[in-house]
């Protein structure tokens, strides 16, 4: 149970995936514009990182491990998980229709959200089981949202700031982004044991 | 893109004028990930221009035997074996880079980049121009990630490609080569970039609006 709590927290805040780990800028910086949006994008993130956490472990050592094929992981996963996001996409199209409506249009996107397959990655790296991969998958998710979240608020702060016309746009968000992650730097001295 | 491209347009489109990282805000991971050391800025270009060049000529050779519906996963592929290919061939022949670039080199698969090089550019031109297309955007990349990495790694370590460099009292600043360096320097340099070439930025910021990535679907979120 411990070390569960553990992978959740360090997921969460020590290496936070998007401020420490550098993972899933693009939809980061794009999709940070708006609390609504980037809700409905973190949530996205959240769900399908879980899914593909578990599916992907489960290729790996079902299908890539007895073949001797590990190193066809990368392609093997990207396409696993754009397979997923497309069977994600019709499920909740079928059964879901309130949650296709706010997640659909982020789904898409998720494909090449490098979140997804670097938390795929990083499981097989730290040789973690299935139910921790989920979990870690899982929290991933959560890290991801929760960086979401705050960066949006912050950037709809700045829309009415007066702001130097060279740094309009991008360049303040990420000078923005910088300050963010120093406060997640605090987090670094945590050790869950 | 109707009209006839010259071939060293094609080339030199990525330096500066459509650079990926500083222009098109492409590829925004590995350039603020990897760039701690300046050493390693130039294998992950050098990296990502093979992938760009390969996933560019292959694609651009079977762009009409592409059903439109599935280009996407079909494009990821390609990529996808090229970047398998890196990933190979680095673990053999530069383990010690290897190691320092860890899953980064196996994310090139989803660096927008590459991505957004296949849908715009190889799938409406010939492999000859797209192979100059990808070789252009690969060295704009290298350059971009080499100039952020000799920034972050002067004044986070006060070393440029292993060099000692500053003078004894400089005392390096830690945080430039920790995460929040990463998003300054970048944020700093974008500035820089869109301030010298005031006027000219319309055209390649409009494009990218809102979202400012150029990966596919990103159009689809800004238009609801």
């Amino acid at each position: 149970m411990k070390e569960l709590i553990g992978i959740l927290l360090g997921a969460i805040f020590i290496e936070n995936f998007v401020l420490v780990k550098f993972l899933g800028i693009c939809p980061f910086l794009g999709v940070s514009k708006k609390l609504g949006t980037a809700l409905g994008m973190s949530g996205a993130v959240v769900f399908v990182n879980t899914l593909s956490s578990a599916v992907t472990w489960l290729v790996n050592e079902y299908l890539l491990k007895p073949y001797e094929l590990e190193y066809l992981q990368t392609l093997a996963f990207i396409l696993v998980i754009a397979a997923l996001v497309q069977f994600v996409e019709i499920v909740l199209k079928k059964m879901l229709p309130p949650l296709y409506k706010s997640l659909g249009i982020y789904l898409p996107l998720i494909t090449t959200n490098c979140a997804v397959l670097g938390s795929a990655l990083l499981n097989m790296e730290r040789e973690y089981t299935l139910f921790q991969s989920s979990v870690f998958g899982f929290a991933a998710g959560l890290g991801f949202t929760l960086a979401l979240v705050i960066f949006s608020g912050v950037r709809e702060r700045l829309e009415t700031c007066d702001i130097p016309e060279s740094f309009k746009g991008m360049p303040i968000a990420l000078v923005a982004a910088s300050l963010v992650s120093i406060t997640f730097m605090g987090f670094a001295g945590l050790v869950v044991k | 893109m109707a009209e006839k491209m010259k071939p060293i347009k094609a080339l030199t489109n990525g330096f500066i004028k459509e650079n990926p990282t500083l222009r098109l805000l492409l590829g925004m991971c590995p350039s603020l990930a990897i760039t701690t050391l300046a050493q390693n800025a130039i294998g992950m270009g050098l990296a990502a221009t093979f992938v760009l060049i390969g996933s560019n000529v292959v694609i651009s050779s079977i762009r009409k035997i592409i059903p439109d519906k599935v280009r996407i996963p079909v494009f990821v592929t390609v990529i996808a074996g090229f970047v398998t290919i890196v990933q190979m061939l680095m673990a053999a022949y530069l383990p010690e880079l290897n190691k320092q670039l860890g899953i980064y080199i196996p994310l090139i698969v989803v660096n927008c980049i590459i991505i957004a090089r296949a849908e715009m550019f190889a799938v409406k031109n010939g492999p000859w121009l797209s192979a100059l297309d990808g070789l252009g955007m690969g060295i704009g990349f290298t350059g971009a990630i080499f100039i952020i990495g000799s920034v972050r790694e002067l004044l986070g370590q006060g070393t440029w490609m292993g060099m000692k460099v500053t003078v004894d009292w400089f005392d390096p600043a830690t945080i430039m080569i920790m995460a929040p360096g990463g998003f300054l320097v970048m944020g700093v340099l974008i500035a820089l970039v869109n301030k010298l070439s005031k006027g000219k930025k319309k055209d390649a910021e409009a494009e990218h609006q809102g979202c400012a990535m150029g990966c596919p679907g990103c159009e689809k979120v800004n238009a609801s």
